[in-house]
């Protein structure tokens, strides 16, 4: 367990939490990441310009930290292209077929106590984790 | 833009910036920690349990207080999910979300907040994400289609 960063995690995760309140009580939204940018694609929402700024604010502050800190090395992205492109469109279809993601259900939806969510949230860790175990222990 | 449509972009704005450096200071941002956790049977990192924690310490109280409120500053009503039902379709969502997610270690907040440090693999799996989000909207209004059409016989 030599990464373990309880302290790091604690605050980052303290931020996020105050990013969804904030989101909810100024914009009355709730902080998906998945549904957020769902509604950007073909099809989607027809109320773009707060999504745009959402995501034009996730990247600013991503990149502020990454200037200040240097943070960019510690990012690393182990799969290779057919693995990021498939692993993309798995993502990408399934957080919008199961109506959210990580943030939407996983910290939002157990916000409000969603059963839908508390389900979602069990579902996509337990399936990544044994996924995670399959392409790291049995392949 | 209307005048509120100016302030719900800037709120937006604002919770975008903060949630995308939480992610950074967290650590969520490096796919390679996120597999850490992910990772039970190998060398477990459990910070992710961490971020959720701090998160909900903050959003279960807040949600409640702000929730109570009328509505929210910015807009008239609150925008919540209306479905209730655990169904084939949340789960098999999740389902493939989670295959995705082990296989690179990227959800959606985390990839797109990557796209600051301007990696080639970042931009790779945000665009096929959007395209999977793409092809999910396409299919459903496919399967809306066939229904609106079995329904006038």
């Amino acid at each position: 367990m030599e990464d373990f960063t309880p302290v790091s995690g604690l605050l980052g995760g303290l931020l996020i939490g105050l990013a969804v309140a904030l989101l909810l009580w100024l914009n009355g939204r709730l902080a998906g990441i998945s549904g957020i940018v769902g509604g950007l694609v073909p099809g989607g929402a027809r109320d773009g310009w707060w999504r745009w700024a959402f995501v034009a604010g996730l990247v600013l502050g991503a990149l502020a930290y990454v200037l200040v800190a240097g943070g960019a090395d510690a990012v690393e992205v182990t799969a290779s292209l057919p693995v990021l492109v498939v692993g993309g469109l798995l993502v990408g279809f399934g957080t919008r077929l199961g109506s959210g993601c990580t943030s939407g259900h996983g910290l939002c939806g157990l916000a409000r106590s969603s059963r839908r969510s508390v389900v979602a949230t069990a579902v996509f860790f337990g399936v990544a984790m044994l996924t995670v175990f399959v392409g790291s222990h049995v392949l | 833009m209307s005048r509120s449509g100016v302030l719900r972009s800037f709120g937006a704005l604002v919770s975008g910036a903060i949630f995308g450096l939480g992610l950074a200071v967290s650590g969520m941002m490096n796919p390679a920690k996120v597999i850490g956790f992910l990772d039970v049977a190998g060398d477990w990192d459990p910070t992710l349990a961490f971020v959720m924690g701090g998160a909900l310490l903050v959003t279960v109280p807040a949600f409640r207080l702000i929730l109570g409120r009328g509505r929210p500053v910015f807009d008239r009503s609150f925008a919540l999910p209306d479905r209730t039902a655990v169904d084939g379709r949340l789960i098999s969502g999740a389902a493939l979300f989670g295959v995705g997610w082990g296989m690179v270690g990227f959800c959606p907040g985390p990839a797109v907040a990557a796209l600051a440090t301007g990696l080639t693999p970042v931009l790779v799996f945000v665009a096929a994400m959007v395209a999977g989000m793409a092809l999910q909207s396409c299919q459903q209004s496919a399967l809306s289609y066939q229904r609106r059409k079995k329904a006038e016989g």
